[in-house]
């Protein structure tokens, strides 16, 4: 990017990207509800929270989150395994079968997990929350781990695992001493993905959690949907600050370990 | 290591989470409600092929609008040295960690009336409707899905070998023909894959327009509508939509394929 030209683009698209976080996080100062300054403030901070309802879904976003990703991880290596294990046309037929969700529609998976949950909880009689939201959020999560662990799987040489079975390993042990370590960066990323999707997710949630369950997402689109409301602007600020200081976190670590690995 | 076993309890999951729920979208699409075969619901469905093809046109539009901004910006940053690409993707893809709700919910502030862009036009005597229109909509899916069109683009064109290029000037391609027929080529996977990522989204997501577009709802927000009342036709629209975004996946495979062999 030497040429001038070439920086001027480049800064009008940064300024459309981020111009409106700047403008949503500079409101969420604002001492009124309209786009006329009316001084400092810090009371949507306040508000927000003093919301006992934002708290909560705050901690139901995590926690389903965290449920989520870690079951939907050991769901999907284990999956990755076998699948790994079957041969040509049976391997690609189930590997397409698990793409499902992450191509069709979020829209089309929401409706469709709706009208299971619905039809499994009259008969069953329950009521979608909780539960049901977990259970989809696990359906999307694990494709995009067996998405990062198939990868892995097949980059690594067979004979290892081989030979620490010859030299006495039981499978169990072998697998833990030999293949998990070797197919770990792959597990992370792919329970690092599951974690923020599902941290994320409106979509599908919005149609499997009931009446009662909220989520953070869930939350936003009340307080967001055709009206104003300052609070989301704090929010908004909150939530990219948390954003910005993982990403340098994520950096300072990385770039540590490229410098370990170049000594 | 050997056992196809340890894929078992997803296979499991993926008969009841995945393939289970869409069969029952399709039964939903053919039956009455007492069960019975018809095809009612998609005559009830075809009163909404008007806003269907109303959000294929606006994905089209989106789609296109991110191309023509994004190609430019993947060539400027691939030529730019390496680490300062890495910042460069870095602060790209911020903006994309951020709830999309709220990414969202910043163009309804400034585009809202007496928001800061309709001033702008009130101070210099333009008075028109910035938001509830379709231009609002597509600028709101262009923010919310350019940085998809970019990073597969910047990806396989930072791949691009930089003595292709050099070999091209020597012997003696004008920068139009170096572009023409080395560049270009060789970032049409690229171009492919942010095509399929914004299109996709853009053509089934839902909220975008009722945040943005006023009254001109767009199929999403149709299937979430309707199936607040009525199942089957929620669920024959949603099969229609299904099948369109598969079939258009499909052929974008195709001709990705095609194309990749012609390189």
């Amino acid at each position: 990017m030497k040429r001038i030209s070439h920086k001027i683009y480049f800064g009008i698209i940064l300024a459309f990207l981020y111009a409106p976080l700047i403008y949503l996080i500079a409101y969420s100062f604002n001492d009124g509800k309209t786009s006329v300054w009316k001084g400092f403030t810090f009371k949507w901070y306040v508000a927000l929270f003093q919301d006992a309802q934002i708290m909560e879904s705050l901690y139901n976003t995590l926690l389903v989150a965290f449920l989520a990703s870690l079951i939907a991880t050991i769901l999907g290596t284990m999956a990755a395994i076998g699948i790994y294990n079957f041969k040509g046309g049976y391997r690609s037929a189930i590997q397409n079968v698990s793409n499902i969700p992450i191509i069709n529609p979020e829209i089309v998976t929401g409706v469709s997990l709706m009208l299971l949950f619905t039809m499994a909880g009259t008969m069953l009689g329950f009521e979608m929350g909780f539960v049901t939201v977990l259970l989809a959020h696990i359906g999307f999560c694990t494709p995009y781990v067996i998405l990062n662990v198939t990868p892995r799987l097949k980059r690594m040489d067979n004979s290892i695992y081989e030979a620490a079975l010859d030299l006495g390993c039981t499978p169990v042990k072998a697998f833990f001493k030999v293949v998990l370590p070797e197919i770990m960066p792959g597990i992370f990323s792919g329970a690092l993905i599951s974690f923020t999707y599902s941290l994320d997710d409106f979509v599908i949630t919005y149609f499997t959690r009931g009446s009662k369950f909220q989520t953070l997402p869930v939350q936003i689109y009340t307080m967001t949907h055709q009206r104003i409301n300052p609070k989301a602007n704090a929010l908004s600020a909150i939530l990219f600050a948390v954003i910005l200081l993982m990403l340098i976190l994520i950096n300072i670590r990385s770039s540590k370990e490229a410098k370990k690995s170049r000594t | 290591m050997k056992s196809k076993k340890l894929s078992f309890p997803y296979l499991g999951w993926m008969l009841v989470f995945t393939i289970v729920p869409i069969v029952m979208v399709v039964y939903y699409a053919f039956t009455d409600e007492n069960g019975n075969f018809t095809v009612e619901p998609f005559i009830n469905a075809s009163d909404y092929s008007q806003v269907f093809l109303y959000s294929l046109w606006i994905a089209l539009i989106s789609t296109f609008i991110c191309l023509v901004l994004a190609y430019p910006l993947s060539y400027m940053i691939s030529r730019a040295q390496e680490h300062k690409q890495k910042i460069i993707i870095m602060l790209i893809m911020v903006p994309m960690w951020m709830n999309f709700l709220l990414r969202i919910y910043a163009w309804v502030l400034i585009l809202q009336n007496n928001g800061p862009l309709d001033m702008m036009f009130n101070f210099f005597g333009i008075d028109i409707a910035l938001i509830g229109n379709s231009g609002a909509t597509i600028l709101g899916m262009v923010y919310e899905f350019l940085p998809f069109m970019i990073l597969p683009i910047h990806t396989v064109m930072s791949k691009i070998d930089n003595s292709l290029i050099e070999a091209a000037s020597d012997l003696g391609a004008n920068k139009f023909y170096v572009f023409k027929n080395v560049i270009f080529p060789l970032s049409v996977p690229g171009i492919i894959s942010g095509v399929t990522m914004v299109f996709v989204p853009t053509a089934s997501t839902f909220l975008v327009a009722q945040y943005l577009g006023g009254t001109q709802f767009m199929i999403g927000d149709v299937i979430e509508r309707v199936f607040q009342s009525d199942h089957h036709t929620g669920s024959a629209i949603a099969l229609v939509l299904m099948v369109v975004i598969l079939g258009f996946l499909v052929f974008m495979n195709k001709f990705g394929d095609e194309e990749a062999v012609g390189v």
